[in-house]
């Protein structure tokens, strides 16, 4: 590529997307273009591979999907865009070239005045990211002004002109604020705006809506597509989420463990992939249990009445929260976070004791803190957390993490113990041999939940609560989960209070679904009655709020409801009218 | 701004009540010791008489409790009674010891702080490499080494070659140049001793900061390394090295008693010790409460300006 012909590109870029479609972009049009990457990254004095011979190629003002379970290497491919290895990597092979730049050779200083000025990087977590030390307007001011792109008074004044693009609120003094001040949504749009601060060629999103709730999580996508497509800014949008990435990208790339399984425009892509491990990724979305038989007049397994609940002195948490869940029934419980779930499950094992109300157990109360529940009522409800890491001692072995309970609740001792915690591992389908004596830091995020499920099965409970236990965890992984649990279910007679924020999850497994949010439940009823309209407001909102894998839905959404109608705007609306 | 203010008050309140605490626990300390005063005084001459008439001059015949608030009730006014030994105000005997103390603390940390926050920053920007591992080899070499040691050697280095004197003799009326000079040798004794706690802290502090995301970002913004490490790691690092800031400092007011000795500087450690010698009762209990003031209000200022230098703390929502 000349020089001189990559002196303008912003403008020719500019008509170039008008005139012509992307698809027959010409080769000068070629902003970043990666060769045959291998990357390493150092485990234990061993260099292992992370990326092995992936081409990437990006037109200008084209916006490329990395999809990919955790692993593929998709942050690593996207941060070696920007000629940046995290600790512990290096590139061994392979050409990265931007803008005819070879950024393999370039210095360090020369990479530096690249980054933040011409490739722009937007991280995942936003509230992490952004310095906790100083004002968000300063934040963005600092890659223009260490880049000398403009003065300082100019640079916030295309802040202030950005958070307005943005529907931050009050976008003048928004910049004025400390990042812990403003909630993750306006914090991952503040953050996409620093990276437009010095009107980059080239944007990396790295997963920038994976931590936030589904209705934040449109604000945000609204806002970046709006803006990639207003400046003509190339992207490649990483995430494991297909239906995100339909959204925004025009071509979609799929990596698995470092290897790219196959590449197309997204359309095509959608409608036809040819791979099977990515039609495997189309898939999951698809499993759905078979429909439970109703439920008769019979007592509830769990009742909670009338719970209202509250850390320390602060406000209610749960205001008047009352549901059943019954005998061999799964019951989603779905909200956004701070909606009160979680509070929900603490109530219900007695962590935290109710100010009002009760819960009963099949027709009894039980009493309202675990410390003066009787042992056989402690074992009848059970737990499975979403952080299956932190759930499990990491200093006690598989055999005794599982034996532990069925010791304490049913007083099982030597053999008839190791033949218990044997059955458990087949039940869970881990085979007993190779596992029972192995350290939870030796098994991978799906076994540690199953370990997790067994300890839970251990204490033969009537019913365990699953606390966004497939939250954490690659969509493959998580349908065996949720494909273990829903066997288990109709093995062992288990009900579930299933806690998850994800709307996919709920259709897949749930019997009954109740929504909640502020602390209150707003709807409920069995599964097929509530994904069918009306709706109460906020769960059409929640529904709406789910991407599809149709490229076009965040458009007709955004056609259908208004910019401003979206996420926070619309709950604050909804809440302004005095629906709840 | 009133949550500091209402934090800041909350805190000295605390302060004052830990102080009330420690002047309590001075005072039964000494009236643990055991002997009785009066007899020391007297020596051969303790007589019963004698003994009786001079408890009822230094008030030892009144109960503990009455004592113990006539005492607090003359500190407050600034009355540390009289020290036995000398006959003599205590506060008259304190004041320009505490004031050359002072001297002395203030000059050492103004050398020592720059200097800890500099040689940390420095190590940790170049973290690993030559110059880090000399910094902290030589640094924990120093405060290895006894600091009487360290003084002997500065004085066999420094003060007999006549560069500085060997003696940091000064009083109130010394000019302040010439205090700069005499007090030379003690104060950089001093800080071979607290740089290197302050150093590692400020090093370790930065690089825990440097693993975090927002680290990263700045990086993947084309921020050079060293405004990485001064605008963005040091400001989130404030509050775990200005509390070894703290402590350091309080070291220099309470313990530098054997630089004291080796330099003849006429500080408060030095009278604090001829106290003990000299069963001089009121003036250990005076010393011993001006070190422990010392002690929570270091702490105390501590606490505030790693407080004030966070917006999660200012600014909560």
């Amino acid at each position: 590529m000349k020089p001189a012909k990559s002196s303008s590109p912003k403008t020719k870029a500019n008509t170039k997307a008008k005139n012509t479609a992307k698809a027959d972009a010409k080769s000068d049009d070629i902003l970043l273009q990666m060769r045959n990457i291998h990357i390493k990254g150092k485990s234990d004095e061993t260099w292992i591979d992370i990326i092995n011979g992936v081409d990437l190629e990006l037109h200008r003002g084209e916006v490329l999907g990395l999809i990919g379970e955790s692993g593929a290497g998709k942050s690593t491919l996207g941060l070696a865009a920007m000629g940046f290895c995290r600790d512990g990597c290096k590139i061994t092979e392979g050409s990265i070239s931007f803008d005819g730049m070879d950024l393999m050779q370039l210095d360090k200083n020369a990479l530096r005045e690249l980054r933040g000025r011409r490739i722009a990087y937007v991280a995942q977590s936003a509230a992490a990211s952004f310095n906790p030390s100083h004002k968000l307007l300063d934040q963005f001011c600092e890659a223009p002004l260490i880049h000398n792109v403009m003065s300082r008074n100019k640079a916030s004044k295309y802040a202030v002109d950005l958070y307005n693009r943005m529907n931050l609120p009050f976008p003048d003094v928004f910049g004025l604020r400390y990042p812990h001040e403003v909630s993750g949504g306006q914090l991952q749009r503040a953050m996409t705006a620093m990276a437009l601060s010095c009107r980059p060629d080239l944007i990396i999103f790295d997963e920038p809506t994976t931590a936030l709730d589904v209705t934040t999580q449109i604000e945000v996508l609204a806002a970046i597509k709006d803006i990639v497509k207003e400046f003509n800014t190339a992207a490649i949008y990483i995430s494991h989420d297909l239906a995100v990435v339909a959204q925004m990208a025009d071509r979609i790339k799929v990596l698995l463990k470092g290897d790219e399984v196959e590449q197309a425009p997204t359309e095509v892509m959608l409608k036809s992939p040819t791979e099977d491990y990515t039609k495997s990724l189309w898939a999951v979305r698809e499993y759905t249990r078979k429909e439970q038989p109703a439920v008769k007049n019979e007592t509830p397994i769990i009742s909670i009445k009338g719970v209202t609940a509250g850390y320390h002195s602060s406000v209610d948490v749960l205001r008047d929260v009352s549901f059943d869940i019954h005998k061999r029934r799964t019951v989603a419980v779905v909200g956004e976070s701070g909606s009160g779930k979680s509070t929900t499950a603490r109530v219900v094992t007695g962590l935290l004791p109710p100010r009002i109300g009760t819960v009963e157990y099949q027709g009894e109360a039980l009493p309202s803190s675990y410390q003066a529940r009787s042992r056989e009522q402690l074992r009848h409800i059970q737990m499975i957390y979403q952080m299956a890491d932190t759930a499990l001692n990491p200093k006690l072995r598989i055999r005794d993490l599982i034996a532990r309970p069925a010791r304490m609740y049913l007083g099982l001792t030597g053999k008839a113990l190791d033949d218990r915690v044997r059955d458990l591992l087949r039940m869970i389908e881990m085979e007993p041999d190779q596992f029972i004596d192995r350290l939870p830091s030796e098994l991978s995020g799906g076994q540690k939940q199953r370990i997790g499920i067994a300890r839970a099965i251990a204490a033969e409970p009537t019913m365990i609560i699953c606390d966004e236990v497939t939250s954490a965890l690659d969509q493959l992984v998580a349908e065996g989960i949720l494909k273990l649990l829903d066997r288990l279910q109709s093995e062992l007679d288990l009900s579930y209070m299933f806690i998850t924020h994800d709307l996919a999850t709920v259709r897949a497994i749930a019997d009954e679904v109740v929504v909640m949010k502020d602390g209150l439940v707003v709807e409920q009823g069995i599964k097929s009655k509530m994904f069918k309209p009306p709706h109460h407001p906020y769960t059409e909102l929640l529904l709406g709020s789910v991407p599809e894998m149709d490229p076009k839905w965040l458009d007709k959404l955004l056609d259908s409801r208004g910019k401003d109608n979206l996420g926070d705007a619309a709950i604050a609306k909804m809440n302004d009218e005095g629906i709840s | 701004m009133s949550k500091v203010i209402t934090m800041i008050i909350k805190r000295l309140g605390l302060g004052i009540l830990t102080l009330l605490l420690l002047s309590l626990l001075i005072f039964l300390s000494v009236e643990a010791l055991p002997g009785d005063l009066a007899e020391t005084i007297l020596g051969q001459q303790a007589t019963p008489e004698n003994v009786a008439a001079i408890r009822k001059e230094l008030g030892l015949d009144l109960p503990a409790y009455t004592r113990y608030i006539n005492w607090l009730g003359g500190i407050l006014q600034g009355d540390f009674g009289n020290s036995l030994a000398l006959k003599k105000p205590i506060s008259g005997l304190i004041a320009p010891r505490l004031q050359n103390t002072l001297f002395l603390t203030l000059y050492t940390a103004c050398i020592a702080v720059p200097l800890a926050l500099m040689l940390g920053m420095v190590a940790s920007l170049f973290r690993n490499s030559f110059f880090d591992r000399i910094s902290n080899t030589t640094a924990l070499s120093a405060i290895s080494m006894p600091e009487f040691f360290v003084g002997y050697v500065m004085i066999y280095f420094f003060a007999l070659s006549g560069y500085f004197p060997s003696m940091a003799n000064i009083n109130p009326n010394t000019p302040f140049f010439d205090k700069l000079y005499l007090c030379f040798l003690p104060a950089v004794t001093l800080t071979l001793v607290v740089t290197a706690h302050m150093m590692r802290m400020t090093r370790a502090a930065i690089i825990n900061v440097l693993a975090l995301p927002y680290i990263e970002m700045a990086n993947l913004k084309g921020v050079k390394p060293r405004r990485i490490i001064v605008h963005h790691a040091l400001p989130n690092a404030v509050a775990p090295i200005v509390n070894v800031v703290a402590l350091n400092l309080a070291y220099l007011v309470t313990g530098v008693v054997i630089v004291e000795i080796v330099f003849v500087f006429p500080g408060l450690g030095q009278l604090m010790v001829d106290g003990v010698k000299f069963r001089d009762v009121p003036v250990v209990q005076a010393t011993a409460l001006i070190f422990a003031t010392a002690y929570v209000g270091l702490n105390l200022l501590a606490d505030i300006i790693s407080t004030i230098t966070n917006p999660r703390l200012m600014r909560q929502r």
